[in-house]
This record gives structure tokens, C-alpha cells and sequence, in this order.
């Protein structure tokens, strides 16, 4: 008896541990975890009523991805939770999942509350029709962060994305730029069929098909996992094949690539045999490329919290945005002009 | 009593059965033969696949470096599962499908203590091995959780441990705020890279350590005998003075020991974690090695050298499908195609068959001379 | 066919491999009748009942319904449903998470439309004309056992059967709850339904039924009418041994060695299990083999179960040796010296998978614990000197023990237990379904164990074989403890009279 007593209360507690750690999340999903970095607010898929003083505070519904898909979604997610705050005037809604259905459910029922403003950043490009329609019809205002979806821009009031493709073209450009006689390119994917994967394989892709010295040694995708990534790697290096050119697609995966290089002893970075390149905006990568351990990062800008914030100011102000699509400011860092100021300004 | 009688029927031979026959009913004959399989593909394909190299890696270390290397390096996480994975099988019957969710909960309980709080840390904050047992304390926690689920609530393994699979990731990124923390100590890394003057992976001195482990468990408990009665007849384990529900559980927190260490290797490789990516879909290749080792899944009488092997099996494989530069995202696919031809193999039913068919010329010759 | 015989089986047989089940069997129903169908274990009962159900063919004879021209064809349960003939199991083969009226219309709908009210009150115009105490709405599974068991019925007499089979209704019910289903049927009786009542409840088939027939060993016995047959008789007829000629025959050498100084072995006062036996008292000296005995059910596996602590013992004392023990689970009681052959070899006995050698040293590893497992070789010398000892016919103590006959088979468990070197040994049915030689090598085991000073309880359904080894008889009745014999009481008539009660005078 005693020990079901015992066994009970463990379980109990068990029980207690795995809801607390899915706290005030409504939905079960795996992959859905609302944070509480940075924000007061908590995840559930229905507004909180309102704590004080109503009619003062902006009602926004923020839709976003899962903030454990990499460095990048959680500085994004971080921000976002950080800027929309009741101190800084708004009453926010979180909402974190990858799956493109969920989100869309979760966005219907924010227009039906009727939020003044409906922030989104859709799992897929597709399928949000009628959620736009519904925003309009209901007057709330819909903003688009980070990713794009497929609609006419009549649809929504402004839109605060990274340019995938320049990010891609001005890497590329970077690479022709360091005057190898050869370029034997180990390129490894995010995600097949992502915004980010499309833009910076595009430029890679187009290059390789047009020079003659410019080879894949091998072309994989690793699904943004650095394991993966460390895997693949090490499997050209046991095969003995030549390579000079790491082209990760994001950073943690470029980290990955750099653990088998470091294994084999084969050099890279500044001085080394071996160019490394990563992507989107982790502090340590940037110290990475500082340190010369790295050639190249592609900033890709994950705070865009700050943009869209003064655009719905602007939009409360009666104010309409310059530009309906607005593409935060982005560049490629090297280690030769990388500078300290660069990370602490950049890096997340 | 009587004076012992020698029995004529005692001693019951079968000198007539063919030597591939016996072959086929041993229960390694499965792993053994897709490894002998593999090695001679790779032999034949492109023999410098065992090519080995000693190199000099990053810190100025001797170390060694090939496709073997790589094979029996990448496979410690998977054969230290297996391992677990198979005792939990024979006791209960059922598998645990959590285990890449819970590897992860014991990464990001051992990341938390080492960086002790902060994203990113270049010295360990804590002592090592008290981390690293901390996270065997908890694994070895939600170990207990399920097998206590599965032992005294009597709910299948595969949906006990499903509420940890679908809220073990949540419950690793709610351990360290969601944050990704990343440790840039060297001394880290050194069990999931290399030990500082010594080329082999430490992984693979890891593994052979939780062998030896399990080989002596075996050797000085009756963990074997019970683990096998229970899993074959509770029952008569009950009447014969063994607690079927207490065995069952011991086999869980087992795993979750197996599931820390598992997990300590994997972050350590890096120094960092992802939630949502770290040991993706390990908990299919660990019940993968345990039926490759020719064990039942449906519990009972096991043979841990068999999962083991399985392991490798699983990771020669798939280190073979990497160099002839399969995409990742077909490796599976691959994989499936193998394993089905594996498993069907190893069924009773179609081993019967091999052995018969191979028995039948032999008896034409016969019949000719 | 006979005057208002509703169902007649005429000369069935029914063959298994190297086994006659059922060997020119006769049955007759009659309408507006209860007809006991009796018989010990592998009489043939059941047998009988699935050729009649269809779901086993028969290989001989032929079945006769009213209303049917010619001989019945029945090759399938829905054959016979549909020529009649319905049956409620043991097991309850209703859904629990459908309410009532859905399990009584269930599979029986025409059409892919179901008329949900008519459905309603159909099922509750019979309920009500039953009596039976269920809303039709209701959930199945919110139904006590009982209620479940009577919704089975009304379902089986909606569909307008002619013949009622139940099988073993009662042993899941407690009193009230028999008393409410023997109002049922006869409430059925008086509207002309036949009833079969299979069930091994002496007292219920003298308190309900109007005839019995009686099998064994897949052979008709006869056909009684109830008031022709006293209690004595039955039992008599059911072991097949006639009352008059029945010769005393005494054990060998039973009970000489009993150390009748000191205080016995074991001793238990007031033991009652979660099994449902009513509390008895029991004890056993040095050297002596007693044994329970009863018909099947009656609870005398459950008594052993109960001082062995394989079921949850809910009140008693116990003692050994005149100190109180606390037995809980078999751990306890293999720690002060009990050993126990269970009754179901396959299903508590052996365990399938492993070697004759892992399953003879089981118990005593068991008992030497967990971190102290002994050697290959030690394991290897225990297990072949008992294989020689009790002459277990195996290939190797390697061979797994399911591939042995269930003779070595038992051996090998009771080698198990001789290997723990016990003080008191139960054996339940060791000799059921081997053959003849071991059987008696196992009864000469027993009497030799005893000389040497080992109490030996000993269960069988064989009264010849208990009669040879015990010296004392414990005999359950309805999962009571109705008497104790020993001595000159220790006569087969004597055994039958107690084990029928009522009329034994």
C-alpha cells in the first residue's frame, strides 16, 4: 500500500512537471511552445481578459513559429514577446506553432476577438485567404513579420521580411569575390521548400551552374539540425573527397560542419583550407567569424519586433506606411571587416 | 530416493540437420548476416570505404579518422539505447517511444548546469560529473514515470510513453527558458569528440564502458533471469516470488540511465542542443536494433549482443547511404527498404523457408548419386 | 420427434485429434423446461453445446428443432440463431460502452437506418416484461454484473429463441443477484422457452431445474428427472463411480510418518481471499499429505492460492511451526519453506520460453535474491540431477520447456520446488492431463516426500488417487470448507456424500 502511496505522488508530481513545462498552452502539440522569455503575456490561443484599463492598450494577436526551431526563432520570438508589452502600450496574444493549420485556427479565432492588429509570421505561404478576408471585414489590421505568404498586398497593411534571395546573391557575391581557382562547395540545406532555403540555395544553385570552376562536392539538406549537418560532412571527409567551401544555410549548421572539419584537423576560416559560411544573426556565430573561425555570416535579421511597432503606431496615427514590404536592413559580415560593434549591435 | 536412472532419450542429437540450417535458427544470424552483407558491398563497391588515417584534428590531437571510425563513433548513442531498449522490450513487451524526447530533456538538464543559466558560457559552471549525474537522476526520473504507467496502471508501453514523447521537448526547452545555451568549454567536448592525446572518439570507449556495465549487470544479477521470466509469464514470476510489476520498472529506469548517457554524448559532440531536432527519431532505430538483433518485440526471452549489433547495423548503414551520397531527406526511405527486407527476413516463418529451400538441392544431389 | 421436445440431439459425435470428445450423445429439450447438463471438467459439456451452437461441425448424428422440417443444418452461431437457438456466455460478449437497448438490437438492424426511438421502446417493453431492472438509454457498462448477464437474456429472447443456452451464468454473481436470475428463468420457463444451464453449482441445480443429464468423459451417462436423482447419486454418476461397488481402497502408506507432537507445520485460522472462498481454518503436521477436494469450482485451488499468498489474502492468521508468519505474496511464504505447484501449468507454472534448467532453478534462485545469481555450472549440475532423478525426458537442460510433454513438464516444476528443499509442498492437480506411468511416479514422489518428513498437501480431481496418498480430506462445497475426513471416513462413499451435501443422509 505504502508503495502505491509513493508511486502516486511521484506520478502526480511527474504530471504536474510535463503540464507546468506546457504552461497555460492549450494546444498539445509537440512542437508548440509558448515562451515566457521576455514577455508577461501568456501563450494561449484566446486573449487573457484584460488585466486593467481598457480602450487605452492595442489589442495584437502575434502569430508565430516555434521558437525552438533554431537560434534565429528564438531571438525573433524573444523580441517580439519583448516589445509588445503592456508597458509599451499593448495588450498581445502569443501563438507559437509550425504546423500552418494550427496557426490559421489560432488566427481566426484572434479576428473573431477582434484584435486591433493580427501579426504573422505563416508556417506556409498558403492557405490564409480567408483569415485576410475575415481581418479585413472585421477591421483588424494584419501585419506580416519575417515570412511572406501568397495574397495581394491589398490584403495586409504592411509586411516586415527578410529578402531570402539577396541574402543568397550577396553570399554568393562574397564567395566569387575571394578568387578561387577552384570552388569544390559542400552545400548543406535548411528545410527543402522554406522561404529561407528557396532564396539562399537559388543563388548557389545559379552560380554553380554557371561557372565552370565552381563544383558541389556534395549538396544535401540536413533540415536545419546540426548533427545532421556534422554528419554529412564527415562522411565527405571519410570519402576523401577535396572541398574549400562549407555553405551552410544556417548557422547551427555551419557549427555542425565545423565540429567534423575540427575532428579531422582540417583547417578553416581565416588562414585555413576550408571556407566556412553561415547565416541569420547568433552572437557566438558572429564571434565565431570574429575569431577568424569562421569566413562568412549572412545577417539575416531576426528582430523586426522594433519595425513593426513603429508601423502600428504610424497606422494608429493615421499614418500609412512608405512601403507596403519592407525588408529589415541586412548585409554579409567577413572576418576581415567584421567589428566588434558589428556583434554587439547584430548579434542576438 | 532412488538411484539415478540414465535416461536414453537425455542426449537427443540431430546430427542430420545441415550446418546452414543450424546457421539461420541462431538469433545473431540476422545482424550478422546484414553486416557480412554491408561489409561486402562496401568491399566490392569501393574498397577504400575501411580506409583508416590518423590525422591531426583541431587542438594538434593525433586522432583517427574513416568511414569505421565514423560508423562505430556515430553509433554509441544509438547502442547504449538499444541496449535499454531491449530490456524494457523483454520485460514488458512494448517499447518506449520517448526516448529521443528524453535524451533531450537530459541535454538540456546537463546544458543548464554546465552554463548555470546563462546562453552562452566558455567555462563549465559545475563540476561535470555531478551535471552529468543530475541528468541521470532525472532521466532516470521520467524512466520511472513511464514504467510505472506501464507496470502499475497497466497501459501499453507505446501510449504510456507517448505523453513523455509528445511533452518531453516541451519540457527541455521550459528547463533552459527556451533559451539555446551553448557551452564553448573545451573539456566539454571532450566525451562526445576526443580525449586530449588519445585518437579514438571517447564515444566509442563511452559505449564499450556500458557494455562492460551491462556484461557484468548480467553476469552478477538475476537481472537476466527476471527481466526474461516476467516479460515471457508474470504469472508464474508472481508464484515463483518475483515482483513482475517492480522488474518492469527497474527495466524503465534502466532505459532512463541509458538515455542520459545517451544524451550527454549527443551534446557533447556540439556543445549545444535544439529542441526540436536533437535526437530526432532515435526511438525508431533503437526498436529498429532490437528487432535487428533478432529479439521479440513482443517481449520475453532477449539477447542484449543482438541489439547491439543491430545498432551497428542500422548506423553502417546508414553511414554507407551518406557516402554514396544518398540525399538525407531519401535516407529514410532507403532505410525502410532494408529494414523491411531485414525484418521479413528474420521472421520465423520465412527463416523456416530459407532453411528448406536450401535443404532441397541437397537432397536432389543425393538423389542423382 | 418426441411430445413437446422443443430440441433433440440424436447420437452426436465429435472427434479431435486422437481424442473422442463426444461420442453418441443424446440430448433432449423439452419446452418450458430447465435441463441441467453436468459433468466434471473435459466431460464433454461444452463440447456439446458448441455443435449445437455451430461453432464447431460435428462428425456424426443429427440435431432435430421444433418447427424445422428434417434435420437441422447448423454450421455457424448465425445458423443457429437463426434456427433459435441463443447463448449468453460466461464471459459477458456485450458491449459496455453502448447502452442497453443498442447491445440488444446490435447486428440485428436491417437496413443502414436505425430507428433509434422504435429501438428504445422495443428494448424497454421487454426489459419491463422481464422484470429485469435496466433503462434502455442506459450505459451496458453502468449495469451491475448481474443486470448485464439479464440484458444478455433479454436480448437472446427478443430474438425469439426457442432454446436458451447458459453457461456458467452464475459464477461471476453473488447471492441476491442468483436469486434475481433464477426468477428470470423461470419466468422463461412459464412462457415456454428450454432452458440449458451449464454450471458445476450443485445447490443451484437442485434449486432451479427441472432435469439434468449428465456426461463423462464425452459419453451420455443419462437423463434424470430431478426429484429421481438425490445428490449422492449425481456426483456418483458424475465421477463415474457407482455407489455399491465401490471398493475402499487405502493408501499405500499414507500418513504413517505424521509427527503428531509439536506444534503442525503450518497452521491457518480464519484465511480468506480476494477469490471469493469463505473464510476456513486449516492445518497440516510434519509428514503428513492432506488434500482438498470438491467438484470443479468449488474453491479448493482457491484455499492453497490463499496460504500460499498467491491471491490478495484479505483476513486470517497464520502459523508455522506455532509462530505466527505474515504471508502477503508468495515471496513470503517460499521464505518459510512453502513450495506450490499451481493448478495451471501453462498459465502460472512454466515459463514457456525458457530452458528446463532456468525454470527448475527459478524458485530457488528467486529465494537466494537478486544479486546472488548462482553459476552456469552450479545451475547445470542442480538441473541434471534432477532431469536424472525424476527422469524429465528432455533433449538438454537447455531445450526450452514448452517444447516438453506436459508430464516432463510438470516434473520440471516439481523439481523446482524439491530443489528450494520446502517444509510443506502444495501440489494442486500435479497429475491432471499426463499420462498414467508419471502419474504414479508423481503419487509414489508424494508418499516418499512425506516419509522423509515433508508435509504434502495434495489436490486432485481423481478421488482414487487422493484416497492413496491422503490421510486427511478437507472437502469444499460452493466455495466452502464443508468437512473434514480422515480415518474410517476416508471411504469414497463417505467423500461423494460430503462433497454433494443436502440429502447426504
Amino acid at each position: 500500500m505504502k508503495m502505491k502511496k509513493v508511486l502516486g505522488l511521484t506520478l502526480a508530481a511527474a504530471l504536474a512537471l510535463s503540464l507546468a513545462a506546457c504552461g497555460g498552452n492549450n494546444n498539445p502539440p509537440a512542437n508548440n511552445n509558448p515562451s515566457s522569455a521576455g514577455g508577461t503575456s501568456s501563450g494561449t490561443n484566446t486573449p487573457d481578459p484584460a488585466p486593467t484599463t481598457g480602450g487605452e492598450l492595442i489589442t495584437v494577436g502575434v502569430i508565430n513559429n516555434d521558437p525552438n526551431e533554431s537560434g534565429y526563432r528564438t531571438a525573433n520570438d524573444a523580441a517580439m514577446r519583448a516589445t509588445f508589452t503592456e508597458a509599451n502600450g499593448y495588450k498581445a496574444t502569443f501563438y507559437n506553432n509550425n504546423d500552418a493549420a494550427q496557426q490559421i485556427a489560432t488566427a481566426q479565432q484572434m479576428v473573431q476577438d477582434e484584435v486591433d492588429f493580427l501579426l504573422l509570421s505563416p508556417a506556409s505561404t498558403t492557405g490564409w485567404d480567408t483569415v485576410l478576408k475575415d481581418a479585413q471585414a472585421a477591421g483588424t489590421q494584419v501585419i506580416l513579420f519575417d515570412r511572406m505568404l501568397e495574397a495581394d498586398e491589398s490584403m495586409y497593411a504592411a509586411a516586415v521580411v527578410s529578402d531570402m534571395p539577396a541574402e543568397g546573391k550577396t553570399a554568393v557575391d562574397w564567395l566569387a569575390a575571394q578568387g578561387l581557382s577552384e570552388y569544390n562547395i559542400i552545400h548543406i540545406q535548411g528545410h527543402m521548400g522554406s522561404d529561407a532555403q528557396l532564396g539562399r540555395t537559388g543563388a548557389l544553385d545559379e552560380k554553380v551552374a554557371a561557372e565552370a570552376n565552381w563544383n558541389y562536392v556534395a549538396q544535401q539538406t540536413a533540415d536545419w539540425d546540426e548533427a545532421t549537418a556534422r554528419t554529412i560532412v564527415q562522411s565527405v571527409i571519410d570519402s576523401k573527397k577535396p572541398f574549400n567551401v562549407i555553405y551552410a544555410e544556417n548557422n547551427g549548421m555551419a557549427r555542425g560542419a565545423v565540429a567534423a572539419l575540427d575532428a579531422a584537423g582540417i583547417t578553416h576560416g581565416k588562414d585555413g583550407d576550408v571556407i566556412v559560411m553561415g547565416f541569420d544573426s547568433d552572437k557566438w556565430a558572429f564571434e565565431a567569424v570574429l575569431e577568424g573561425s569562421w569566413n562568412y555570416m549572412g545577417l539575416c535579421n531576426p528582430l523586426q519586433a522594433d519595425t513593426v511597432d513603429g508601423i502600428i503606431k504610424d497606422l494608429m496615427a493615421g499614418k500609412a506606411p512608405a512601403q507596403k514590404i519592407i525588408y529589415t536592413p541586412e548585409q554579409g559580415f567577413d572576418c576581415d571587416t567584421l567589428t566588434q560593434a558589428d556583434v554587439d549591435t547584430y548579434g542576438t | 530416493m532412488t538411484t539415478p536412472v540414465k535416461n536414453p532419450e537425455t542426449q537427443v542429437k540431430r546430427p542430420d540437420e545441415s550446418l546452414f540450417k543450424r546457421l539461420t535458427r541462431q538469433q545473431l544470424f540476422i545482424p550478422v548476416a546484414a553486416l557480412v552483407l554491408l561489409v561486402l558491398f562496401n568491399l566490392i563497391a569501393d574498397p577504400s570505404f575501411f580506409a583508416v588515417s590518423m590525422k591531426e584534428n583541431s587542438l594538434g590531437n593525433p586522432v583517427l579518422s574513416g568511414n569505421m571510425i565514423s560508423v562505430l563513433d556515430n553509433a554509441s548513442e544509438l547502442v547504449i539505447l538499444a541496449i535499454g531498449m531491449t530490456l524494457v522490450t523483454a520485460s514488458s513487451g512494448g517499447q518506449d517511444i520517448s526516448v529521443g524526447a528524453t535524451m533531450t530533456i537530459a541535454g538540456s538538464v546537463i546544458l543548464r548546469m554546465v552554463c548555470g543559466g546563462q546562453v552562452t558560457a566558455d567555462t563549465m559552471q559545475m563540476n561535470l560529473f555531478l551535471a552529468v549525474f543530475i541528468g541521470i537522476v532525472v532521466t532516470a526520473f521520467f524512466g520511472a514515470f513511464n514504467g510505472a504507467l506501464v507496470a502499475y496502471f497497466n497501459i501499453q508501453p507505446m501510449v504510456a510513453t507517448l505523453i513523455m514523447y509528445t511533452a518531453g521537448r516541451s519540457i527541455a526547452a521550459w528547463i533552459n527558458n527556451n533559451q539555446l545555451p551553448i557551452i564553448n568549454d573545451v573539456a566539454f567536448k571532450y566525451a562526445g569528440t576526443f580525449l586530449p592525446g588519445i585518437p579514438v572518439p571517447t564515444p566509442i570507449f563511452i559505449t564499450i564502458l556500458m557494455i562492460v556495465i551491462f556484461w557484468l549487470v548480467l553476469k552478477f544479477t538475476n537481472l537476466g533471469l527476471y527481466t526474461q521470466s516476467v516479460g515471457i509469464n508474470p504469472n508464474s514470476s508472481r508464484l515463483n516470488g518475483i515482483n513482475p510489476k517492480l522488474v518492469k520498472l527497474l527495466t524503465y529506469v534502466i532505459l532512463g540511465v541509458c538515455v542520459a548517457v545517451a544524451g550527454y554524448i549527443r551534446i557533447s559532440r556540439s556543445g549545444s542542443i535544439n529542441y526540436s531536432r536533437n535526437a530526432e527519431n532515435i526511438e525508431m532505430d533503437a526498436i529498429l536494433a532490437v528487432a535487428l538483433g533478432g529479439n521479440a518485440l513482443s517481449g520475453g526471452k532477449f539477447n542484449i549482443y543482438g541489439s547491439i549489433l543491430g545498432a551497428y547495423v542500422i548506423q553502417f548503414l546508414t553511414t554507407t547511404l551518406y557516402k554514396y551520397e544518398v540525399p538525407s531527406t531519401a535516407l529514410p526511405a532507403y532505410k525502410a527498404v532494408v529494414v523491411i527486407l531485414l525484418v521479413v527476413l528474420s521472421a520465423p516463418v520465412v527463416r523456416e523457408k530459407l532453411a528448406s529451400i536450401k535443404k532441397a538441392p541437397a537432397k536432389a544431389v543425393k538423389e542423382v548419386a | 420427434m418426441q411430445e413437446g421436445a422443443v430440441l433433440e440431439m440424436r447420437g452426436i459425435c465429435k472427434y479431435f485429434p486422437g481424442v473422442r470428445a463426444l461420442q453418441d450423445v443424446d440430448f433432449t429439450l423439452r419446452e418450458g423446461e430447465i435441463h441441467a447438463l453436468m459433468g466434471e471438467n473435459g466431460a464433454g459439456k461444452s463440447t456439446l453445446i458448441k455443435v449445437l451452437t455451430g461453432v464447431y461441425p460435428k462428425d456424426g448424428g443429427e440435431v432435430h428443432i421444433k418447427g424445422v422440417e428434417g434435420a437441422a443444418v447448423i454450421r455457424s452461431p448465425q445458423d443457429a440463431q437463426n434456427a433459435g437457438i441463443s447463448t449468453v456466455y460466461q464471459e459477458i460478449t456485450l458491449c459496455p460502452n453502448l447502452t442497453v437497448a443498442e447491445n440488444m438490437y446490435i447486428g440485428r438492424t436491417k437496413g443502414s437506418v436505425t430507428n433509434w426511438k422504435a429501438m428504445n421502446t422495443g428494448a424497454g417493453k421487454i426489459l419491463e416484461s422481464l422484470g429485469i431492472p435496466a433503462s434502455p438509454k442506459q450505459q451496458l457498462g453502468s449495469c451491475s454484473i448481474a443486470v448485464q448477464q439479464m440484458v444478455a437474456i433479454a436480448r437472446a429472447v427478443d430474438m425469439e429463441c426457442k432454446v436458451l443456452i447458459l453457461d456458467e451464468p452464475t459464477s461471476s454473481l453473488d447471492e441476491q443477484e442468483v436469486i434475481k436470475l433464477f426468477g428470470l428463468m423461470r419466468d422463461l420457463r412459464s412462457k415456454g422457452v428450454g432452458i440449458i444451464f451449464v454450471t458445476h453449482f450443485l445447490e443451484q441445480v437442485y434449486e432451479v431445474c427441472d432435469r439434468i443429464t449428465v456426461l463423462r468423459d464425452g459419453q451420455l451417462v443419462g437423463e434424470y428427472v430431478i426429484e429421481d436423482l438425490p445428490r449422492v447419486q449425481l456426483v456418483s454418476k458424475m465421477l463415474g463411480k457407482e455407489l455399491d461397488d465401490m471398493a475402499d481402497i487405502k493408501g499405500e502408506s499414507g500418513g504413517t510418518a505424521i509427527d503428531q507432537e509439536g506444534a503442525p507445520v503450518l497452521e491457518a485460522q480464519g484465511l480468506c481471499s480476494s477469490a471469493g472462498i469463505k473464510p476456513f481454518d486449516f492445518s497440516i503436521r510434519k509428514g503428513e499429505v492432506n488434500g482438498f477436494t470438491g467438484l470443479l469450482g468449488s474453491g479448493r485451488s482457491e484455499c492453497v492460492r490463499a496460504i500460499f499468498g498467491a491471491d490478495h489474502v484479505t483476513s486470517g492468521s497464520v502459523k508455522m511451526d506455532g509462530k505466527s508468519v505474515k504471508i502477503k505474496k508468495p515471496l513470503d511464504a517460499m521464505k518459510c519453506g512453502i513450495g506450490y505447484l499451481p493448478e495451471d501449468r501453462k498459465g502460472d507454472g512454466i515459463v514457456g520460453d525458457l530452458s528446463v534448467r532456468e525454470n527448475i532453478i527459478l524458485a530457488y534462485q528467486v529465494m537466494k535474491g537478486f544479486f546472488h545469481p548462482i553459476s552456469r555450472a552450479q545451475a547445470e549440475a542442480f538441473a541434471d540431477n534432477y532431469i536424472q532423478l525424476l527422469e524429465i525426458k528432455t533433449a538438454s537442460s537447455d531445450t526450452p520447456i514448452k517444447s516438453l510433454s506436459g508430464g516432463n513438464q510438470q516434473k520440471c516444476i516439481l523439481a523446482r520446488w524439491l530443489l528450494t528443499d520446502p517444509k510443506y509442498l502444495i501440489l494442486d492437480e500435479p497429475t491432471r492431463g499426463i499420462d498414467i506411468g508419471t502419474k504414479i511416479e508423481i503419487q509414489k514422489l508424494v508418499l516418499r516426500l512425506a516419509e522423509k518428513g515433508t508435509s504434502v498437501t495434495f489436490i486432485s480431481s481423481e478421488i482414487d488417487e487422493m484416497l492413496r496418498t491422503c490421510s486427511r480430506l478437507l472437502v469444499m462445497r460452493d466455495r466452502k470448507l464443508v468437512g473434514q475426513l480422515s480415518g474410517e471416513d476416508l471411504t469414497q462413499t463417505k467423500i461423494m456424500a460430503t462433497i454433494a451435501g443436502g440429502d447426504e443422509e
